[in-house]
């Protein structure tokens, strides 16, 4: 018989130290497989966040640069401008580029900087322990916000890729999720347009990935998958925001 | 085109998002733990002694969803 599907040869083999259901790791293996398909593993330049994927450099097995917290999409600037001919991405959650990163990431955007951002959504802070976020859905109970997030008193879910849309310097937005294998697949498609993007030197990228936490939203990984599904994926459509590639 | 997966116990963490996309419902969860302390991931075929009769298509939809990477999938290859 022969091998159909196995790990990249750009992800590590090594074991993750993700939670049982977490997306990281899916999304960890699409990047991979998208970097060896357009084999760019030699050229490609990783920014890792603050948060649960700050330990990303032992997964990828690429040149990564850890950057301080929120500030991934300013480190890619530099490295970028200094390094143009290398694909430069940047890996974050939401608690990372839509709370303490939002300007460095705006302002990526507007100047349209040539770098792509995976950005993992799953409406909680999850390493420090499932604190309510900014894109925190209203009603969603956080160990911050124990009878459920109230827009009037914590303030609406921030939709941050719609934000950038608005960007002149933003090419190509999508918001996907991995919770099945359509989803997965279709994942796949985005990063890998994204980083084309970037190859071709259009602008910037983002790929919004909405990805389940079954840890810090006290559900079973099925019961979560299903969460994204029903109620998650309400407040933020799967779509594509902007595609002017 | 039949097909075959192996699991690696030592990487599963007993996620069960594979048993819930298996067209076959070929996937269970083990009775054993691993070194870790999960109840990984079992694969059983009711007909694993002739390869025309198993159930595994090698469609590779539990690979997909693997969050550890842990499902190899192989297919036999068309004539």
């Amino acid at each position: 018989m022969k091998k159909v599907f196995s790990r990249p040869k750009s992800l590590k083999d090594v074991p993750f130290h993700y939670c049982p259901g977490c997306g990281h790791s899916v999304i960890h293996r699409l990047v991979c497989e998208v970097i060896d398909e357009l084999g760019i593993q030699d050229k490609t330049i990783g920014v890792p966040p603050a948060g649960c994927a700050v330990l990303a450099y032992n997964y990828f097995d690429v040149d990564m640069c850890e950057a301080p917290h929120g500030r991934a999409a300013a480190v890619a600037t530099g490295i970028k401008r200094m390094l143009p001919d290398r694909v430069v991405f940047t890996y974050q959650g939401d608690g990372d580029i839509a709370a303490i990163g939002t300007a460095e990431t705006i302002h990526a955007a507007n100047r349209g900087e040539r770098v792509t951002c995976i950005f993992v959504n799953n409406a909680v802070y999850g390493m420090t322990g499932g604190q309510m976020a900014p894109t925190t859905i209203p009603g969603q109970v956080t160990t911050t916000s124990p009878g459920g997030r109230i827009p009037l008193r914590d303030g609406n879910p921030l939709d941050l890729s719609a934000m950038l849309a608005l960007a002149a310097g933003s090419v190509f937005i999508e918001r996907t999720t991995v919770i099945n294998p359509k989803g997965v697949n279709r994942t796949k498609k985005a990063i890998k347009k994204a980083f084309q993007t970037q190859i071709e030197d259009k602008g910037f990228s983002l790929v919004e990935v909405l990805s389940p936490c079954p840890t810090n939203w006290k559900m079973s990984p099925a019961e979560s998958v299903n969460w994204v599904e029903e109620t998650m994926s309400k407040i933020f459509p799967i779509q594509v925001i902007k595609d002017v590639a | 085109m039949r097909g075959r997966i192996e699991i690696d116990r030592e990487r599963c963490k007993g996620c069960g998002l594979c048993m819930t996309v298996c067209p076959k419902k070929r996937i269970g969860i083990s009775a054993k733990l691993n070194t870790k302390g999960y109840y990984p991931a079992d694969f059983s075929e009711d007909n694993s002694s002739d390869s025309e009769k198993t159930a595994c298509t090698g469609c590779c939809l539990c690979a997909l969803v693997c969050p550890d990477v842990a499902i190899e999938v192989y297919r036999e290859e068309k004539e």
